[in-house]
């Protein structure tokens, strides 16, 4: 736990206590911290598939059709359903967090915190539909 | 017979014993009894060596804080449990040195905490026959709940940041430094944001949050860190779009 040299006189010798590498499993709430980090992964894992899609879509026709028909394999469907759901977490736990790193104010009377992630979900609504429109109808 | 409480005492005293230990007690369980009290009748009728911090014993001077079952608490401010079964385990506040049993060495706390110059910084003295600086109530809303906090570092003892990352100027530091950056009267906001926004300033916090849970002020230092991320990101955008607003 701690390395000793004695006691000199005058000068306590302090107990320094390491954090344990399993500090995380300690307490639940810190347990839920670590997986709501851990979520980010699949956001990166997100970002990454839509850059192949753009990066197939500049590579022509063809190879659009090949990404498409590689993205609809049923074990890619299984991974893209897993990197879709946590990614829904991160985005809810992300605008739930959001009113406690913005203070906004009409006038005088500050917002509370519930409008303020409400607006959030509000906005997110909002540009999915515009997006869905996009998709589903071809602009 | 009284009904008795059993505690599990932390002691280190490196002049005896140069490992730490736990020493069991057990009190006689009162309803009015906070762990202070039963830390105190330890202290006058079993071990008068046991070592410990306090003062007011209500919850102001931020000087009892201590581990009670793992979790950092005031000791002046939790009731003891009756009919606990197991004991209770009280230990210093985690991450920081143990200087004897329950008293660790605040230095670090103290040290991070003038860093962030917590005081009011004025630019331009007016003179004394000015009068006051005056605050409207809707002003001094923006910074009351900041300016509650004892210093009693819980938030430290509950940061697993800290924990690791000595550097990080830590929760009440942050929360005490925007309690003044946003008071109408002050003017340091300025010189306070190098430290602020330095790497071991406000990002290192992942905003555990524990901070705030474990706050007996309400203070919440997790939203003055996340609320001064914000200002700091916004500042350094207006410095790449508007170099010379921003300044
Ligand atoms: S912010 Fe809260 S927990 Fe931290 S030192 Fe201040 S009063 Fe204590
Ligand atoms: S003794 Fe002062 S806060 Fe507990």
């Amino acid at each position: 736990m701690t390395s000793h040299s004695g006691y000199t006189l005058h000068h306590p010798q302090w107990l320094r206590r390491r954090v344990s590498t399993w500090w995380w499993l300690s307490r639940w709430r810190y347990f839920k911290f670590i997986l709501r980090e851990i979520t980010s992964v699949f956001v990166a894992a997100a970002v990454v598939l839509l850059l192949l899609y753009v990066a197939a879509l500049r590579r022509g026709p063809d190879a659009l059709i090949a990404f498409q028909s590689w993205l609809s394999r049923p074990p890619i469907l299984a991974a893209s359903a897993v990197v879709f759901f946590f990614t829904l977490i991160h985005s809810i736990t992300w605008f739930n967090l959001a009113p406690k790193a913005m203070k906004v104010r009409l006038g005088n009377i500050p917002v509370p915190p519930a409008l303020i992630a409400a607006g959030h979900y509000f906005a997110w609504l909002v540009i999915s539909l515009a997006l869905a429109w996009i998709i589903l109808t071809g602009g | 017979m009284p009904e008795l409480v059993n505690l599990e005492v932390f002691r280190y005293s490196p002049e005896h014993t140069p490992e730490p230990r736990f020493q069991k007690f057990q009190v006689p369980y009162n309803k009015e009894w906070v762990v202070l009290d039963a830390l105190n009748y330890i202290k006058d009728r079993t071990d008068g060596s046991l070592s410990f911090r306090w003062s007011c014993r209500m919850g102001i001077c931020g000087s009892c804080g201590v581990l009670i079952n793992g979790e950092p608490k005031l000791s002046c401010a939790t009731f003891l449990p009756s009919k606990s079964s197991k004991p209770i385990r009280i230990e210093p506040l985690r991450h920081f040195p143990v200087i004897r049993d329950l008293i660790v060495h605040i230095g670090d706390f103290m040290t991070k905490l003038k860093k962030v110059k917590p005081w009011i910084i004025r630019t331009n003295e007016s003179p004394l026959s000015e009068g006051e600086f005056l605050q409207t109530p809707d002003e001094m809303e923006r910074y009351h709940q900041f300016s509650h906090c004892i210093n009693c570092m819980l938030c430290y003892a509950a940061c697993p940041i800290y924990g690791l990352d000595p550097l990080f100027a830590g929760p009440a530091a942050i929360a005490l430094a925007q309690r003044y950056n946003n008071d109408s009267r002050d003017q340091g906001a300025a010189r306070r944001m190098p430290i602020l926004s330095s790497h071991d300033g406000i990002w290192a916090c992942t905003f555990v949050g524990e901070c705030t849970q474990v706050c007996p002020k309400h203070v919440d230092p997790a939203a003055a860190i996340q609320q001064y991320k914000l200002t700091a990101a916004l500042h350094s955008l207006k410095s790449v779009i508007a170099p010379r607003g921003a300044a």
